[in-house]
């Protein structure tokens, strides 16, 4: 059994920390590239959900090198995500790849098949082996967030541009090769250390963006043509409304951690989406409303062409910025998007949010 | 008699529901005022009233609320989540009332009570609760309306099982069986799908629909699944879709999707994939989007039809 997984962002380092502390031979796929992305929009249907199509290259990519097992997170609806796995299996399956697809649904159906999964995927490892190896994959998603979020900080500010980057590269290199917890916390320690030691211009004013909407796309750079990377050289700081052990947390521990919940989100977007929507739909309307009264200049929603929820969210979201007056601006990704498209919309709404802030005024705040 | 106007947007769940909800507000004394059939006017409001990423059917959705709104007491909006045990709408459904909330200026009083019976059935009485107290009528009248609306909804699902087309459309033209597989507001909408079902018939198809295949046979087809459809339009989809291809009248198979439609690009895919293992009989995907051309349709359909007489004769 070799054991593959689709990429998302920097789940590949979680996926290979624990099924690698299991002892399990893993196949972690390629790095999305245009191939990637080529194969999936060859093979899925036109206007499915672009996860899906880089799933499908991911998979095709891994069977390459010789995964034959793909493990997945499924869901009860009432969005595509859970049922991606099904697609998938029959999409594959007539390209001829004989995969076994194990689907981790959430507890809604049995724990007992549950258990039998994580069995057999840990290769009849103990339950006690397995748990150790669930805390050994979240310690490396706290550590991977934690320096994102530093990294989030530096970049507006760095003196040399880049700087930051530099150490996030590292630190991502080296908490993939951490082999036990010490390791992780160690990396972890000392990029912080490395990101506090950048010269930076402390007290320049930096505009806070907001990014909110789908998750695969605010998490995947690929997808998002690394929008974050270009608004920190545009000279903003950027927060998202999901960082990976939140996802990693709910989908695939089932929500043993306890985090900032969707909760808090849900109840801010009451006001104007009453109900869940599927996908993060209501985490969008509900972000934006937070940032908003956590003053942040400014919201970017991030979305795949045709995705359900983030259209909901769009159609909601104009109200929303009139009445937390925070500007809002959305974009959809897709196979066409372009990075020189993308830096024009960016540098266009920076420059309307330098216009619309008082700096005197904030700086009192 | 109230007399007071309640006022329904032709489009969407309109299509599955309105025999449903017309007998329970007359019952209640209330005036239906149904918006008026797509046209160019509704399609071109709804396009530049909703955003440009949304399906065509949620835009025309946008235009035949703007319609109806502005000479009503009451708009009904209801955010139907779920009609069956674990199973799901589409999420722009779930969504629908608070999208046109935003978009709307003025509008009239709202029925946006939330319908989820996918934990419980009972809720339906909590929802019909709720839309007594918004329209001011007593409960126990309510529950009665509903009785008979039911009553008038499960005869009307039996009419159509019996193989019968909705108001407006001949059932018994053509003599090639065709299934004509689709969301209800893409087939039934005849400005939407530009006369398919009319422009089929003249080509000699007759139509049988997912509304003709009967619950228990759409629950034993859909069970092939390897996991349960969460949506229940997607499972009358599937199950009344490979019950049709292993039919042996029907002739052919095509399937509507609306461009950028979550379900259908999931639920049309698979049926086309099974379709096309089984290799028996003619299956065509079709895409509506605002700038479909009904030249290019009449095209497809006249080839589709032809491969099918070829085959049979
Ligand atoms: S949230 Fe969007 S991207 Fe995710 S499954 Fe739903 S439609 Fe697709
Ligand atoms: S099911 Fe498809 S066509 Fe219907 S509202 Fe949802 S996305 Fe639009």
């Amino acid at each position: 059994m070799r054991i593959t997984f689709p990429h998302m962002g920097n789940l590949y380092i979680v996926g290979r920390g624990l099924f690698e502390y299991l002892g399990v031979d893993v196949v972690i796929p390629p790095p999305i590239s245009k191939r990637t992305l080529k194969l999936g929009i060859e093979h899925a249907q036109e206007f499915s959900c672009l996860p899906l199509k880089i799933n499908i290259g991911n998979f095709i990519e891994a069977a390459e090198l010789g995964a034959d097992t793909i493990v997945m997170s499924g869901g009860v609806g009432p969005c595509r995500f859970g049922y991606y796995a099904q697609v998938e299996r029959e999409i594959l399956k007539d390209l001829g790849y004989q995969y076994d697809v194990i689907v981790i649904e959430p507890p809604d159906t049995h724990f007992s098949e549950l258990l039998q999964k994580i069995k057999y995927l840990s290769n009849g490892k103990s339950l006690w082996q397995v748990a150790r190896a669930i805390r050994f994959g979240w310690v490396k998603a706290r550590a991977l967030d934690i320096v994102e979020q530093k990294v989030q900080k530096v970049r507006p500010r760095e003196s040399v541009k880049g700087a930051a980057d530099h150490v996030y590269q590292w630190a991502l290199n080296k908490i993939d090769l951490a082999g036990d917890v010490k390791g992780v916390l160690d990396v972890q320690k000392l990029a912080l250390e490395k990101l506090e030691a950048i010269p930076q211009e402390k007290d320049k004013p930096v505009l806070k963006i907001a990014i909110v909407g789908e998750i695969y796309t605010i998490l995947e750079p690929f997808v998002n043509l690394d929008i974050e990377k270009h608004l920190g050289r545009l000279g903003a700081e950027v927060n998202r409304s999901i960082y990976l052990s939140e996802w990693v947390n709910d989908h695939l521990f089932l929500g043993l951690a306890r985090m900032r919940s969707g909760k808090e989100a849900r109840k801010f977007a009451s006001p104007y989406l009453r109900h869940f929507v599927g996908g993060h739909g209501q985490e969008t309307v509900g972000s934006t409303v937070r940032y908003a009264h956590e003053g942040y200049h400014g919201v970017i929603q991030l979305a795949p062409l045709t995705c359900m929820p983030e259209i909901v969210a769009q159609s909601i979201l104009p109200v929303v910025s009139e009445r937390e007056s925070i500007p809002v601006m959305t974009i959809y990704l897709d196979e066409q998007s372009g990075e020189a498209g993308l830096l024009t919309r960016l540098e266009a709404f920076i420059d309307l949010l330098y216009r619309k802030t008082d700096w005197k005024k904030e700086n009192i705040k | 008699m109230t007399g007071k106007i309640v006022g329904m947007p032709k489009g969407l769940l309109y299509h599955y529901y309105y025999v449903l909800w017309k007998n329970f507000f007359d019952a209640l004394g209330f005036r239906v005022r149904v918006s008026s059939d797509t046209n160019k006017r509704i399609v071109n409001t709804g396009i530049m009233s909703a955003v440009d990423e949304a399906c065509l059917p949620v835009k025309v959705f946008y235009g035949h609320v703007l319609d109806v709104a502005e000479q009503v007491d009451y708009l009904f909006l209801p955010r139907i989540v779920s009609v069956t045990e674990k199973e799901y709408m589409c999420p722009k459904l779930l969504g629908i009332p608070d999208m046109l909330k935003a978009c709307m200026i003025n509008p009239p009083c709202l029925i946006d009570t939330t319908i989820n019976l996918r934990n419980n059935n009972s809720q339906i009485y909590q929802a019909i609760k709720e839309i007594c107290a918004i329209i001011q009528v007593p409960l126990k009248d309510g529950i009665r309306a509903w009785q008979r609306a039911e009553k008038a909804q499960g005869d009307y699902e039996l009419y159509l099982q019996a193989g019968n087309l909705p108001a407006g459309f001949n059932s018994n033209l053509g003599e090639y069986p065709i299934a004509l597989l689709g969301h209800g507001y893409n087939i039934y909408d005849a400005y939407l799908n530009m006369g398919m079902i009319h422009k089929l018939q003249d080509l000699g198809a007759r139509i049988w629909t997912k509304e003709m295949v009967p619950k228990s046979i759409v629950d034993t087809y859909a069970r092939k699944l390897p996991k349960r459809m969460f949506w229940t339009f997607g499972k009358q989809l599937l199950g009344s879709g490979l019950y049709y291809l292993e039919h042996n009248q029907v002739k052919g198979i095509i399937y509507v999707a609306s461009f950028g439609c979550g379900p259908d690009s999931m639920v049309g895919d698979l049926l086309e994939r099974w379709a096309r293992r089984y290799n028996n009989k003619p299956f065509m995907f079709l895409t509506l989007d605002e700038h479909s051309g009904e030249a290019g349709l009449v095209t497809r359909l006249e080839a589709f039809m032809d491969m099918v007489k070829r085959r049979v004769g």
